[in-house]
């Protein structure tokens, strides 16, 4: 291609797009540097724009209990079929509650949002239903949902919780970010124990440090602390920590 | 590649782009029209778009477009749309008391399928789709209430939940776990509980004192449930005489209801729902067949 008047592209720059067809490297740091400006241009904003990263009232790190539930969450693949991501809809929001904040997720990590539902939102499940539907529920949905295609988790409840990792599950979540106090991360285990045990004084001091944690025997049938206690300790929570009363819709319109 | 005159292919009779590699040339097959048209109109379009809806980032905010859209402000403009439609459609059933809704034609069917909807997405997963029930969840069809089955009393129920943690004012009555808290022997929650499914005309097990299980009754249950064991409406103390049995009326099933309690929750819907949809639920729920 010696001389540009012999092909159908045209003269100068882009005639000289063989010299990157014709070397890998340079072809992919050319593809690198494009792909970087939509990526620059699309989420750096997102960091430092006011409107993206509104903060909201109410928020609080999981207790140790939630985040186990969460574990479990995330190893049972609910995500798969259950999102946690309200979209500003009016159907969803008729059927659901106020739509998701990004706020709402910020200590999840990862987020749950999902992109599948087969099941229904529960971004807001938490004190929707009693904890013995969610018991009956995860046994066997179909006990209280006929037409339901959830798999049954009844092992949830014949399974004691693992406690020995949440420790070290707690401090790697403060290590990226989730603003655990001293005093949480020096109470986890205590802190695990007391919200399955709503009369002890430890409770009391629970709820100083995680305000409206859900606090009582999840699954009574079981004296021990049950993987299904910590979901339903998670599921309970989910949704409730933002007081939408005290949420300005209009403060940030986007 | 060296370059080569553009030259038309004898085989396929296309014109050749020019690049030639040992002796193989390439034929110029250039994207179709309607590809590259949609492809430009395309690009057409982002200008527009840029123009009338929210786009670049800028130092500190977004452009936003002169259309002024919002996701926020057009999904609050949504509900508040629909809201003020509903609020016109139910404003009878507003201002009418449940009695007048339950005898107007009108209002009747309104409210009735206003309270369907919200029955099916609310109330179904645990009172069944039709109201029937299940173990542990009341059977509101059957015209036994645990709380009261007038319109008043379901509403009532329904607004603030029985035993609800979060809601001062919901029905609460506690079972005392007799077994469990050490009340009663093992032997006397047996006994009693063979007295219980004799009110109710059941066979007794073969060999239990049942004199024994009615002092027992009389002493420890009496007090909530009457002398009869026919329950108290206002402490929504179970009639133990009508045949529905909430948590079965199996002699094991009597035996942990008495040793451990039940004391069921029920959510407080005064927090989720609107005073509108109550009322028409407390219709809808009434009208099951069970309504007093």
């Amino acid at each position: 291609m010696s001389s540009s008047s012999q092909t159908q592209h045209g003269g100068g720059f882009f005639a000289k797009h063989h010299i990157l067809e014709k070397n890998p490297i340079l072809l992919v740091l050319g593809i690198l540097i494009m792909v970087a400006i939509g990526g620059l241009v699309e989420i750096v904003p997102l960091f430092y724009l006011k409107s993206t990263i509104e903060t909201v009232q109410g928020m609080r790190p999981y207790t140790p209990l939630e985040l186990a539930g969460r574990n479990i969450y995330l190893r049972e693949g609910c995500y798969l079929c259950h999102s946690q991501m309200i979209r500003s809809l009016r159907d969803e929001v008729e059927r659901y509650g106020h739509f998701s904040l990004a706020a709402e997720s910020m200590y999840d990590h990862p987020f749950q949002w999902g992109s599948k539902r087969n099941g229904p939102d529960i971004a807001r499940v938490g004190g929707k239903y009693t904890d013995s539907w969610h018991v009956a529920h995860l046994m066997n949905p179909r006990s209280v949902v006929p037409q339901s295609i959830m798999p049954s988790y009844r092992f949830l409840f014949d399974t004691p919780l693992d406690t020995r990792e949440i420790a070290a599950n707690v401090t790697t979540n403060r290590e990226v970010g989730v603003p655990y106090t001293d005093e949480q991360v020096a109470n986890i285990m205590a802190d695990l124990k007391a919200q399955v045990n709503p009369d002890s004084p430890e409770a009391a001091a629970l709820l100083k440090r995680y305000p409206k944690a859900v606090v009582r025997k999840f699954y009574p049938g079981s004296p021990e602390i049950t993987e299904g206690d910590a979901l339903i300790a998670y599921l309970q929570m989910l949704g409730t920590l933002v007081d939408f009363s005290q949420f300005d819709d209009k403060a940030n319109l986007r | 590649m060296s370059t080569d005159p553009v030259q038309v292919d004898k085989v396929s009779g296309q014109t050749t782009t020019g690049h030639e590699w040992d002796g193989i040339r390439e034929l110029n097959t250039p994207l179709p029209r309607w590809w590259l048209w949609i492809f430009y109109a395309s690009i057409a379009f982002a200008f527009g778009y840029w123009i009338f809806y929210p786009s670049w980032p800028l130092a500190s905010n977004f452009v936003p477009g002169v259309l002024g859209h919002t996701n926020r402000a057009a999904v609050l403009a949504d509900v508040a749309f629909s809201n003020q439609v509903r609020k016109e459609m139910t404003a009878d059933l507003q201002k009418a008391t449940l009695q007048q809704i339950a005898d107007s034609p009108k209002m009747l069917e309104l409210a009735l399928a206003q309270g369907k909807a919200a029955f099916g997405d609310n109330c179904s997963p645990c009172h069944g789709s039709g109201g029937q029930g299940q173990k542990g969840y009341p059977n509101l069809t059957a015209g036994r209430w645990l709380w009261g089955g007038t319109l008043d009393q379901i509403q009532t129920t329904i607004t603030h939940g029985i035993r609800a943690p979060n809601d001062v004012d919901t029905r609460s009555s506690m079972m005392p776990a007799f077994g469990k808290d050490g009340i009663l022997t093992a032997a006397q929650i047996q006994q009693v509980a063979n007295y219980v499914r004799a009110l109710d005309g059941l066979e007794p097990e073969q060999g239990v004192d049942l004199a024994a299980g009615k002092q027992i009754f009389a002493d420890n249950c009496a007090a909530c449930h009457g002398d009869d064991g026919k329950g108290n409406i206002d402490m929504g103390s179970a009639n133990l005489t009508t045949k529905v049995w909430l948590y079965g009326n199996d002699i094991n099933d009597l035996i942990t209801t008495i040793t451990y309690a039940r004391n069921s929750t029920m959510p407080a819907w005064g927090q989720r729902l609107d005073p509108e949809t109550i009322k028409s639920l407390a219709v809808y729920v009434h009208s099951l067949g069970g309504g007093k």
